[in-house]
């Protein structure tokens, strides 16, 4: 299709519209309560990276206490507890109550209404309807009904700062007995407590989940346009389809266990609660009998699947915007979309490998480390394959594939620093370490936010018919790898000398975290040049969010395929229109038909015919010979 | 199950479409009887001892079973779906008996917790 | 663009798209109550000798539920098959029927067997005391049978002071060492006037039979309150397709109410399914 043509057409979106009924729908129903996928789309994308940043405020504020433990927070040390109550910081000092609460809802926020929004949600709702050709998604009543269930769930777990007591202090995994009795007693509501509004909140955010994964799945099963196979798909469908089964299975189980815990808090009941327990010195009137490691089993058994929520949808991303400027096609397509399906059906019998630490036996702790040293070889699969696909290309820099390229190393590190943890004799020693935080960041900051990163640089344009800068994009890039790289790396060396992931003091009070020193550094001295490299991130991210807002108006115009891609969704005007293509979308080949020889440009989209002179002389495009 | 033909169009093929639906609605209420029945089968067996409290939870639980294979099987249309669903449903199976089977085993397993 | 495939079958799954989107939903349902029953698998397992009661719910009734739950089960399909024939009239004479059957559990369930059970108290003896109160247990022949102790006497709490609790006791505490009373009755034997007093220093935990009562009560309040939203979520949805707003869809394209009809029939019939385990593993073993 010529791109330009569908410009003029985009112009004049009513030109199409006569054999279609077509109303007006006033402001509120078209930007607010829409049922349309790019919109709700967008409006996922701009919560996510709203609660991002959000989340990413309160992780600075602890990196002050870590630093600087005990002295006053310069500044806005004096507002806060005007915001958050006399008993978060008085005096501009951190409480370890308010502290609790920082870490455990940094966690909250950043899994559940951050990278779970944007990468699923909003690039799902976004882009996979745009790629498969479809109209919309197949329930958009229920696609609506998610965004909202999501928007009470973030609502509510705003709230719970703001009651007395604040935000949950359990961590996010909330591990029983300590979550049944956080936040409760004198000075705390029964009901509007930290912790009891955590599992409210929760109730509502999976619900928003398991709607999306129906519509999702049911989307990309039946709205598929004609031609386009399974073997045809974009690698980023994959991906998404692969989410959504696991958001569908993993999250259920939860659910039930938050409502057990839910029980526990509002109703005294004792699933999680041993018999004979004492709180604060005293037994606790409960009927017992219930057990904790019943709640840490139905929390790993989402929590696992849900680490590659968090890296699936990035991989995607990274696949569609690796092949476009790389300018060649995926290496090893099959091959890829075979792991992200091993991936998914493995991460489910993972789970326990979290749980090292609680006593389990010896036959259990076997299978477990077994299952996760197997769920290691799709994820390299994948990776090399990505990899594989830079060789030979000729590769545009651009500021997506920057975050691209970047993402590659990154989550290797973040990998690859995994298979110690897998051990559990290696893991009793390492568990809930700095090494640990280090390694599940190097996946979902460097790598995750990364890929998500380049997803907004890349469908922006398709969004908005607007390209954002490439120099501020180039400015947000550079300062952003340098400081995660930074933060993240010596806490690996924190990690291995021993300093405890909750110590609120920064381990200013503990001997392992001062006796060694690492380049003229003790561990606990380290915290100084992490917490400044994550303020400096955090002044890196304005660039980014100044450009995002500037370029939706003022951005430079582009075409409705401004990075010469292949998939279907740049046939689509941009932005596109309700109802999406201006005609029916037919699907003719694979997704990545970049540098097709005897071909005039170098890419070839989905939507064009096989020429006849194609079918006689057509072979799989050269792939790199390994040496 | 089809679609309905037009009605205006061949009211004979439609007569043989209404006959089919019919012999279904035979079968539903079969199965609703049969479904009370094995209910009063289930209370009745409850009061029996067969020696002891696991073996008579073993065999309400395949009473039970039976029952829930009747609707699935007839109520809920799979003796005869697509090949889609039965998929999907034997996907989601084998995560289901993963979750009961991996409890068990994890409660074994924890000398400490007995 | 409309959205294809509402009504009509896409010809390589052989679907429409609600009969696949429900169908993950249950799929994730089964997760959900999978999990459920996993967490009472454990807990009962794990449950210490004496701890988990048998045969305090009211059989009849809770077979008369079950069976009202089939019922609606058959009428909900009887319903659909109907829409299939184009008779609207028997459509609507059965969905009224599955919306009463509904209706009816859900009355039971709230407004008597709950209440029934908020109302019964139960005081677990400490190992201390236990042979203080023989008489009410008949721990000595259940011993010598090899029986689990009972360590709970319950029954009608009559009256409290800072000291004692004076309860009406229970058949089976009434009369402990009845062989009668060695297993559940079906009919559930009324609350007798003999009286019991029960020292509170003897008493480890005394409660009504509320969620906190014990992990039997806790799941079973858990597992048939959830169960009994999925009624009501169920009961709201075939009301509103029983409304004269859906006789106008009917009327407009009948096959789309009938796939209606199917698909919120299928999410009927898994919660009948549920109830099926629900009900021996509560009321009868």
């Amino acid at each position: 299709m010529d791109s330009s043509a569908s410009i003029e057409t985009h112009h004049d979106p009513h030109s199409h519209s006569a054999e279609h009924e077509h109303h007006e729908l006033g402001w509120w129903r078209k930007y607010i309560f829409s049922t349309d996928h790019k919109v709700i789309g967008i409006q996922y994308g701009l919560c996510g990276l709203a609660f991002l940043f959000l989340g990413f405020c309160l992780m600075m504020l602890m990196r002050w206490q870590l630093a600087y433990p005990g002295q006053a927070l310069p500044v806005i040390g004096k507002f806060l507890p005007h915001i958050f109550g006399a008993g978060s910081m008085p005096d501009g000092k951190m409480t370890p109550d308010f502290y609790n609460s920082l870490g455990a809802m940094h966690g909250t926020i950043m899994i559940f209404l951050g990278v779970v929004p944007l990468a699923f949600a909003a690039f799902g709702n976004f882009v996979v309807p745009l790629q498969i050709g479809a109209p919309d998604m197949t329930f958009p009543k229920v696609n609506a009904a998610s965004f909202w269930a999501f928007a009470v769930g973030g609502v509510i777990m705003l709230i719970s700062f703001f009651v007395p007591g604040g935000a949950a202090k359990s961590g996010w995994t909330s591990y029983t007995p300590l979550a049944a009795f956080a936040d409760s007693g004198p000075g705390h509501d029964p009901l509007f407590n930290g912790q009891t509004l955590w599992l409210i909140g929760f109730i509502f955010l999976i619900t928003s989940s398991l709607l999306g994964a129906v519509n999702f799945i049911t989307t990309i099963i039946q709205l598929r346009a004609k031609g386009l196979t399974w073997m045809r798909l974009p690698f980023f469908v994959w991906a998404q389809f692969v989410t959504a089964f696991l958001l569908l299975l993993a999250f259920p189980p939860l659910e039930a266990a938050i409502v057990m815990q839910l029980m526990d808090r509002v109703a005294h009941t004792s699933f999680f609660l041993p018999s004979g327990l004492v709180v604060n010195g005293a037994p606790v009137s409960i009927s017992g009998g219930g057990s904790p490691l019943l709640w840490q089993h139905l929390f790993w058994f989402l929590g696992h699947p849900e680490v590659y929520v968090l890296i699936l949808p990035a991989f995607g991303i990274v696949a569609e915007i690796l092949a476009n400027n790389s300018r060649k096609p995926l290496w090893g397509y099959k091959s890829v979309v075979f792991s992200v399906l091993v991936i998914g059906f493995l991460s489910f019998v993972v789970w326990a490998h979290h749980m090292w630490l609680t006593g389990m036996g010896s036959a259990v702790s076997a299978f477990f480390q077994t299952t996760t040293l197997l769920i290691s070889i799709p994820s390299v699969i994948i990776l090399s394959a990505f990899f594989i696909s830079l060789w030979g290309g000729s590769i545009r820099f651009n500021v997506p594939m920057l975050f691209t390229i970047a993402f590659l190393p990154m989550f290797g590190i973040g990998g690859l620093t995994g298979i110690p943890l897998a051990f559990n004799s290696a893991d009793l020693y390492l568990h809930d370490t700095y090494y640990v935080i280090a390694h599940f960041h190097y996946i979902v900051a460097p790598g995750t936010i990364f890929g998500l990163f380049a997803g907004v640089y890349y469908w922006f344009p398709k969004a908005t018919g607007r390209k954002m800068s490439e120099f501020w994009g180039k400015v947000h890039f550079w300062p952003t790898l340098i400081c995660m790289n930074m933060i993240f790396l010596p806490m690996f060396l924190q990690g291995m000398a021993g300093m405890h992931r909750r110590w609120y003091d920064g381990g200013q009070g503990w001997n392992v975290a001062n006796e060694h020193t690492v380049w003229g550094l003790t561990g606990f001295q380290w915290n100084q040049p992490i917490s400044w490299a994550a303020w400096i991130m955090g002044l890196a991210q304005i660039p980014f969010i100044i450009n995002f807002f500037w370029s939706i108006k003022h951005g430079g115009k582009v075409n409705d395929n401004p990075w010469e891609a292949t998939t279907l969704e740049w046939t689509a005007p941009s932005p596109p229109p309700h109802g999406n293509f201006v005609d029916i979308p037919v699907a003719y080949r694979g997704p990545y038909e970049y540098s097709l020889p005897g071909r005039e440009r170098d890419f070839t989209m989905q939507n064009e015919p096989v020429e006849p002179s194609e079918r006689t002389r057509r072979k799989p495009p050269a792939e790199p010979v390994l040496v | 199950m089809n679609n309905p033909p037009d009605v205006s169009q061949d009211p004979k093929e439609y007569e043989e479409y209404a006959h089919g639906i019919q012999k279904h609605v035979r079968g539903y209420l079969m199965v609703g009887a049969l479904l009370l029945t094995f209910t009063a089968i289930t209370v009745a067996l409850s009061y029996v001892d067969f020696g002891t409290r696991k073996a008579n939870i073993s065999i309400a639980m395949l009473v039970a079973m039976l029952k829930a294979g009747a609707v699935a099987a007839v109520f809920m249309h799979l003796a005869a779906e697509k090949r889609l669903i039965y998929r999907i449903l034997i996907f989601t199976g084998f995560f289901v008996l993963g979750l009961f089977w991996l409890i068990f085993l994890a409660w074994y397993d924890y000398p400490v917790f007995r | 663009m409309e959205i294809p495939y509402t009504v009509s079958t896409r010809p390589d799954t052989g679907l429409w798209n609600a009969k696949i989107g429900i169908w993950l939903f249950l799929a994730s349902e089964v997760m959900l109550f999978g999990a459920l029953f996993s967490a009472y698998i454990f807990l009962r397992i794990d449950a210490a000798p004496g701890t988990w009661p048998h045969g305090l719910l009211n059989v009849p009734v809770g077979t008369m539920n079950t069976a009202i739950l089939i019922l609606s089960s058959v009428t909900v399909v009887l319903a659909w098959a109907a829409l299939k024939m184009r008779r609207y009239r028997a459509y609507w004479w059965y969905m009224l029927a599955t919306i009463t059957c509904g209706v009816i559990f859900l009355t039971v369930k709230l407004a008597y067997e709950w209440p029934q059970k908020f109302e019964h108290f139960g005081a677990y003896i400490k190992p201390e005391a236990l042979a203080k109160y023989e008489q009410y247990l008949g721990n000595e022949r259940r011993i010598e049978k090899g029986f689990e102790p009972r360590i709970e006497i319950t029954g009608h709490l009559h009256s409290q002071n800072a000291k004692e609790y004076e309860v009406a006791l229970d058949p089976v505490n009434a009369d402990p060492d009845n062989p009668v009373m060695d297993r559940p009755h079906f009919f559930p034997l009324p609350v007798t006037d003999k009286i019991a007093t029960i020292e509170k220093a003897d008493v480890q935990r005394a409660t009504m039979f509320l969620p906190t009562h014990s992990a039997y009560f806790a799941s079973y309040f858990t597992i048939t309150g959830l169960h009994g939203l999925h009624v009501l979520g169920g009961v709201i949805v075939f009301i509103y397709m029983w409304l004269p707003v859906s006789k106008k869809l009917y009327q407009r394209n009948p096959e789309h109410l009938a796939n209606r009809v199917e698909v919120s029939g299928l999410f009927w019939h898994f919660v009948d399914l549920v109830w099926i385990f629900v009900f021996p593993l509560f009321y009868l073993l």
